[in-house]
């Protein structure tokens, strides 16, 4: 970049003051990129293993069954649960709706709650009904 | 250009084809697009998981080959990876501004993407379409 460091910069990231909106925000794109890479990744190797035969297939299930793996599953789970619910809000967002600063505060943190309310219903689903 | 009509009457109809890449509007309403998509599709999965009685490689295999798992698994990827290139995509412009690495990281995206996508599509056909798998 060619920029002379005399000029003033714009204020840009300090100026803002920090709310849910601004997190969620900040959560979808995190979210999204984490998905992306590890998420995707993990599907992709699940799918080559299970095509590439049972010795690959057990190569797979070893790691995911290691119990930290767990940390894993249930990052990409509350990761899955967060993206698609701030996605959820910026479809409606798209189609002109929710833009009222009381509206547009309380939707995003109820984005943030339910994904954790909805990752550890799910676990405990997984945990206590599925593997007990 | 001044008083063309042909861009269309409406906001959207002018907004289409504009902007600094000229097709911005087809990229956004595709990532909502594969994002719905997607979404569907991962509860689809999801539930269709855990109704199995197993995930080992016997159970798992033999699920994928009927067509109503195959192909919707088959659409989920991609969808999914669609969504992903572009959502990267969008990222990238976003905080790399000097030229060459965004050529580059665009680059590496798209190649990783298609490459994992392929491979997910290529996996999901020869288990659907392989006969009955040794084991």
């Amino acid at each position: 970049m060619h920029r002379n460091p005399n000029r003033p910069l714009a204020p840009h990231l300090g100026v803002w003051k920090w709310g849910p909106h601004m997190l969620v925000s900040i959560l979808h794109r995190v979210t999204g990129a984490g998905l992306a890479i590890v998420g995707a990744g993990l599907f992709t190797w699940w799918l080559a293993a299970a095509a590439s035969g049972p010795d690959a297939y057990e190569t797979f299930t070893g790691w995911a069954t290691w119990p930290w793996a767990l940390v894993v599953w249930i990052g990409l789970t509350w990761a899955l649960f967060q993206h698609a619910l701030s996605g959820l809000r910026h479809l409606v967002m798209d189609i002109g709706a929710g833009y009222e600063l009381g509206a547009n505060r309380f939707w995003a943190a109820m984005t943030i709650l339910f994904a954790l309310l909805l990752t550890a219903a799910f676990w405990a689903y997984i945990i206590f009904w599925r593997l007990a | 250009m001044t008083g063309d009509t042909s861009l269309g009457k409406t906001p959207l109809g002018r907004a289409r084809g504009l902007g600094s890449a000229g097709e911005g509007a087809e990229h956004w309403g595709l990532e909502r697009a594969s994002a719905a998509a997607t979404l569907a599709l991962l509860v689809w999965l999801a539930v269709s998981l855990l109704r199995l009685p197993a995930l080992d490689h016997q159970t798992l295999s033999d699920w994928l080959k009927a067509p109503l798992a195959a192909v919707p698994m088959l659409l989920l990827v991609v969808a999914m990876f669609w969504h992903l290139k572009m959502g990267l995509v969008v990222i990238v412009e976003d905080y790399v501004h000097e030229e060459g690495r965004r050529i580059l990281w665009l680059a590496l995206i798209n190649f990783a993407a298609i490459f994992a996508g392929a491979l997910a599509l290529f996996s999901v056909l020869k288990i659907a379409l392989g006969g009955d798998v040794a084991g």
